[in-house]
């Protein structure tokens, strides 16, 4: 792809974050969930690229290392043994996690620092870390549980799509590793025409449910799965069946966009402003901050 | 491998046995990915474990280990059975109607000539009927009761798809849908692609579960074409190159034998070795033999070695073995008859079988030199690392030197990778420390005796100081250099033999390829299957250009593949007999009716008429082998035996357990379990996340897989009282050692002969040096027995027993 300026269309906390936005030269990456042997590959080169470094941890009882996704493990590989009760053959699920760039994004919708999230016209979701005041919003804003907060200096973590790389006409280096092809990046047109072709392949071979996952609750995503057993997404390690952002994001939102929020919003952005400086706690309302709390000692 | 890794995009069918290639051989596997996205190819997995290989096929069936000649056999019968044989690809290309000597015999488990108080075979009734032309005889109608196909009939015959169950455990129904795809693949337009590793190999009949295949794959007609062949996947970016260069006690490079005590001469060497044809106009090739090894003594000792001398023949040390492998050098160090060891990127005390006894062994030798780019186990053998490395460093004596090299990146040189690519590579960074270059190494070792032989003198010095050592720097010899040598050169003009006014190559050139050497002494050539590497024109393996000739999936532009950049062997055999290719859309060659043209170099005299010289010019007969003659230790054809620690009986042959002529020292026969004390079937493989023992000193990989565990299903877990995540105890026979628990529905509990047999998996990667946590390897469990033709340990087989347990002392 050729190298191109990426424009930002929504800024969070601001007055674009809610705004309708046009994208441009769409860019997805498409998993294929069907090729992947499930190698880490792409996890390596997540860690490397992002010079990422991880403790050595313990083995837990599955090939899925680290267990969850860390603030320095933007992607994992997530491994699920089903018995298929159709065939009776075992299937061993495995999925690439890792932030799906949502075209509607609740994690920039939830986040209350102005700058620290931003989304692109080529539809990447980024986190600005500068910007970042560790609040863990943008946990509860994510559908698919995808930010991890870091404890010292506590910033909100995902995967970039690799921007960086992106940017200057480079595919994101999960992809670019990915020995099977089973990662593979482009316009959204061609990926779109891409993971026909596959459905059209796995459909001749029996799987009669392929299909595209690209969720219509978040207006679609600019991470795509194609998936074997389209109809039971919870399959692969709990990709949730229908993603939305939820309510309480949903009413912020709404809330924003009238007059009489500005206010709430004013203080909004000055509890953001004394939260950056260093009090610690968020200053919202005791109901989000709550929240926040919640989701930062990992109890939501 | 016959092909090579572009080539498996071009299989209809591919099947992964002996084998794990997409956690072993991820980014050679892109090529199985591609070949069912782009061809719609089906993938079958046979492996005791549902693999990551298997996640990803379309059809997968389990196999106790161990087993596979069975299944192989099973699948042979079920194609002579079922009317799945290319005939026309059988008849006139392999030795289905040739006839065997009356006296040659298969029965209960031994063929005919067998010792048992040598475990060896007298070979001699292993031979074709040879008629009064010195030929073998011929049966083309395949009535005779001795030719090739009935013998191959009756050897099968037990192996029905109940039989194979019942050895296997292989449901009937799975295997038959396996027979039936694989069945499929006798249409000429159609291929299979076998893909086998270390799972075939690493067994006491390793070779022979290979021949299987190779078998099965000549009857499907599938041997010499595109998306065809028997593909080994090598376990390291260059093992390829070390079989290549003859880095074994028994060869020396490009496949000539290594002299035994009984062979004085060039002469008596040579007689059994230049191979005549064994049927009419076949080219048999090793009838060269005398100009390859020639040539290899002229790289050796250059002008010293003359016509007169034998070419100093004498120097070549002489084996009074069948060859040294590692087993041996372990056995001889524990009884103290070998006292020094030089240990070069090997890491002996995890790789060899029993590791109790290569601690023995290293403990009981004078010195012990390590030259390894890692600060190895081997190299650390002594110290004490609690329950990791129990010893007492007091009690040993081993002086242990070690002398860091450089890794592969920090060097420049060629690779062989599985098939048969040799391509260059260049430095990338500087090495670190005081790392050397092994060339450097072992040329100031070389130089240093040298020196000493010519001030003190000693027993036959003169192999050393006349080794030919004309480097720029012989301190130092180039890669370049050493390449230039493998390849060869003219050292005086060499001439058409046709008419010897024409010189073809003018003295002091390289050569173009091995078509060009002689037995006179006018050329040198290290290595003469890598003659071409480095011509005149340039190096080779540094070509780069990737243009896909044909759409054919050759690349012959890229680097250079040994023999003579051929990409496909026996790609003759990719037409039918007069010369049309099988399936025309997988073109490689053709004849044009005056010579063979294609996308490939032609395995085959370019002017050979197609209906009087057959494809498999290496042999005498011309025709793949489904029966050979006197080439294997254990048997003409490959026959089913248990793994010397087995649950079961073996049911086809009861009175022969093991491989009868499988060689095994007495006192680790006496270190062999039994299941009624170790009832449980232990199996070791590698995981993706990590290479051998390398990526434990690296911190990505490490994290990504930290610590080592073992494997079982959820019965055999429930029986034991083993939680998921716990701590284990694991022993053999000959040690003990502990995991964390992997409880897993990729292995299941197998029914064999009637009985429920389990089965815990042991990966590879762990010691106690590197950043990874500390753990074990099989090798403190398995039994040292190897392969009866190249003695490759049994590493895929094995008896144990398992118990929860509490963490290792650190």
């Amino acid at each position: 792809m050729a190298s191109r300026a990426m424009n930002v269309v929504r800024t969070s906390a601001t007055s674009t974050a809610n705004a309708q936005v046009t994208f441009h030269d769409e860019v997805v990456k498409l998993i294929d969930v069907s090729k992947c042997i499930g190698c880490k590959a792409c996890q390596t080169a997540c860690l490397e690229w992002n010079d990422q470094v991880l403790d050595i941890g313990e083995f837990t009882g599955s090939y899925q290392v680290p267990s969850d996704l860390t603030p320095s493990m933007f992607t994992l590989m997530r491994f699920n043994e089903w018995e298929n009760p159709k065939t009776g053959e075992l299937e061993w699920l495995i999925r690439k996690d890792g932030c799906m760039h949502c075209a509607d994004p609740g994690c920039l919708a939830a986040c209350p620092a102005p700058g620290a999230i931003v989304q692109y016209d080529n539809g990447i979701v980024d986190f600005v870390a500068e910007n970042c005041i560790g609040c863990g919003y943008c946990v509860k804003g994510c559908p698919f549980n995808i930010p991890r907060i870091s404890a010292e200096p506590a910033k909100a973590h995902k995967c970039t799509l690799c921007s960086d790389r992106v940017a200057v006409g480079e595919g994101p280096a999960c992809a670019k590793a990915c020995p099977t092809e089973a990662i593979v990046f482009g316009t959204k047109p061609d990926m779109l025409k891409h993971a026909a072709g596959r459905l059209t392949d796995l459909k001749s071979r029996g799987f009669d449910n392929a299909g595209l996952y690209n969720p219509d609750g978040v207006s679609g995503t600019h991470v795509m799965y194609v998936l074997p057993h389209a109809d039971q997404p919870e399959l692969y390690s709990d990709l949730p069946r229908d993603p939305r952002i939820s309510p309480w994001v949903r009413t912020w939102k709404g809330a924003t966009k009238t007059y009489t929020s500005l206010a709430a919003m004013a203080v909004f952005v000055v509890g953001a402003f004394v939260h950056h400086v260093g009090t610690g706690a968020n200053r919202v309302s005791s109901e989000d901050e709550e929240k926040g709390r919640r989701v930062i000692e990992g109890r939501d | 491998m016959t092909n090579l890794w572009t080539d498996i995009r071009s299989a209809d069918l591919v099947i992964v046995m002996g084998g794990n290639a997409a956690e072993a051989h991820p980014c050679g596997f892109k090529w199985v990915t591609r070949a069912k996205a782009e061809r719609g190819a089906k993938l079958i997995v046979v492996d005791p474990r549902f693999t990551r290989t298997a996640a990803v096929a379309d059809y997968y069936a389990p196999i106790r280990p161990g087993t596979d000649i069975a299944f192989l056999s099973g699948l042979i019968k079920y194609c002579i059975d079922n009317g799945k044989v290319q005939w026309d690809y059988v008849k006139p290309f392999t030795n289905a109607a040739l006839i065997v000597k009356e006296g040659y015999g298969f029965k209960d488990g031994l063929f005919t000539g067998y010792d048992p108080a040598k475990r060896t075979y007298d070979r001699s009734s292993w031979a074709y009927e040879i008629g009064p032309d010195g030929y073998v005889k011929v049966d083309e109608t395949l009535a005779h009761p001795r030719c090739v196909w009935n013998l191959l009939k009756e050897h099968v015959a037990a192996f029905t798809p109940e039989m194979v169950e019942r050895i296997c455990g292989t449901p009937k129904d799975k295997f038959l849908h396996i027979a039936a795809m694989v069945g499929e693949m006798s249409a000429p337009n159609k291929t299979m692609t076998s893909m086998y590793a270390l799972g075939w190999t690493q067994h006491s009949y390793g070779s022979q579960n290979i021949r299987t295949m190779a078998m099965l794959q000549l009857i499907l007609g599938n041997v010499g074409l595109r998306g065809g062949g028997v593909n080994a996947l090598r376990g390291h970016s260059n093992i390829q190159g070390l079989t290549d260069i003859g880095l074994m006690s028994e060869l020396i490079p490009g496949y000539l034998n290594m002299p035994h005590d009984n062979e004085p001469d060039l002469a008596t060497y040579l007689k059994t070795r230049t191979f005549k044809p064994l049927r009419p106009n076949q080219i048999s090739y090793w009838q060269n033999y005398p100009k390859f090894m020639v040539s290899f003594l002229k790289a050796m000792w250059g002008d010293a070695a003359t016509k007169e001398n034998d070419y100093h023949y004498d120097w070549i040390p002489k084996l009074d073995k069948p060859m040294y492998d590692m087993l041996l050098a372990f056995e001889m160090m524990a009884h103290g008859e070998m006292n020094g060891y030089v240990c070069q990127g090997f890491n002996p005390l995890l790789s060899i079988s029993n590791r109790a006894k290569a601690t023995a062994g290293l403990s009981k030798l004078k010195f012990l030199v390590v030259m390894d780019p890692l600060d190895t186990e081997t190299a650390n053998f002594w110290a004490n690392h609690g329950d990791f490395n129990n010893v007492d460093p007091t009690k040993i004596q081993t002086e242990v030197i070690q002398l860091p090299t450089t890794c592969f990146a920090e060097d420049e040189g060629s690779l062989t990778n599985s098939g048969r690519w040799l391509q260059w590579h260049w430095a990338g960074a500087d090495p670190p420390g005081q790392a050397k270059g092994d060339r450097w190494i072992m040329a100031q070792i070389h130089l240093r005796m040298k020196a000493l032989y010519q001030k003190e003198g000693g027993k036959l010095p003169e192999p050393i100081l006349n080794l030919d050592w004309r480097y720029k720097d012989p301190g130092n010899p180039t890669p370049d250099e050493l390449a230039r040598e493998m390849n060869g050169s003219a050292l005086a003009d060499v001439k058409d033999p046709t008419d010897k006014k024409k010189v073809l190559v003018p003295q002091g050139k390289q050569l173009p390829s091995f078509a060009f050497l002689r037995d006179d002494g006018s050329t040198a050539c290290a290595c003469w299957i890598y003659s071409g590497c480095y011509p005149e024109a340039g190096n080779a393996m540094a070509r780069r250009d990737n243009t896909d000739v044909g759409d054919a999936g050759l690349f012959p532009k890229w680097a250079f593949s040994w023999p003579v950049n051929r990409r496909i062997l026996y790609n003759r055999a990719s037409c039918d007999l007069t010369g049309k290719p099988w399936d025309p859309t997988r073109k490689i060659i053709e004849w044009n009716g005056t010579m063979w043209t294609g996308y490939d170099v032609p395995d085959m005299l370019p002017t050979a008429k197609p209906e009087t010289v057959m494809p498999f010019i290496m042999v005498p007969e011309g025709v793949g082998r489904l029966w050979v003659a006197g080439l294997m230790a254990d048997g003409p054809f490959p026959s089913h035996y248990e793994p010397f620690e087995s649950p079961v009986a073996n049911v086809v042959a009861p009175a022969v357990h093991g491989n009868p002529a499988a060689r095994v020292f007495a006192g680790d026969l006496k270190d062999m379990g039994d299941a009624k004390q170790y009832p449980i079937v232990g199996t070791s493989y590698r995981l993706t996340e990590h290479f051998h023992f390398w990526t434990k000193h690296n911190r990505v990989n490490a994290a990504l897989q930290p610590e080592f565990f073992v494997e079982l299903s959820e019965q055999l877990a429930k029986a034991k009282g083993i939680a998921n995540g716990s701590w284990v105890r694991v022993w053999s026979k000959r040690g003990s050692i502990k995991a964390v628990a992997c409880v897993t529905k990729r292995i299941k509990p197998m029914t064999i002969d009637g009985k429920t047999v389990h089965m815990v998996g042991v990966p590879l990667h762990w010691g106690f040096m590197g950043v990874a946590r500390k753990g074990f390897g099989p090798n403190s469990l398995t039994p040292v027995v190897g392969d009866a033709n190249t003695n490759t340990p049994e590493f895929k087989a094995f008896l144990l027993d398992i118990e929860p347990s509490t963490p290792p002392s650190v």
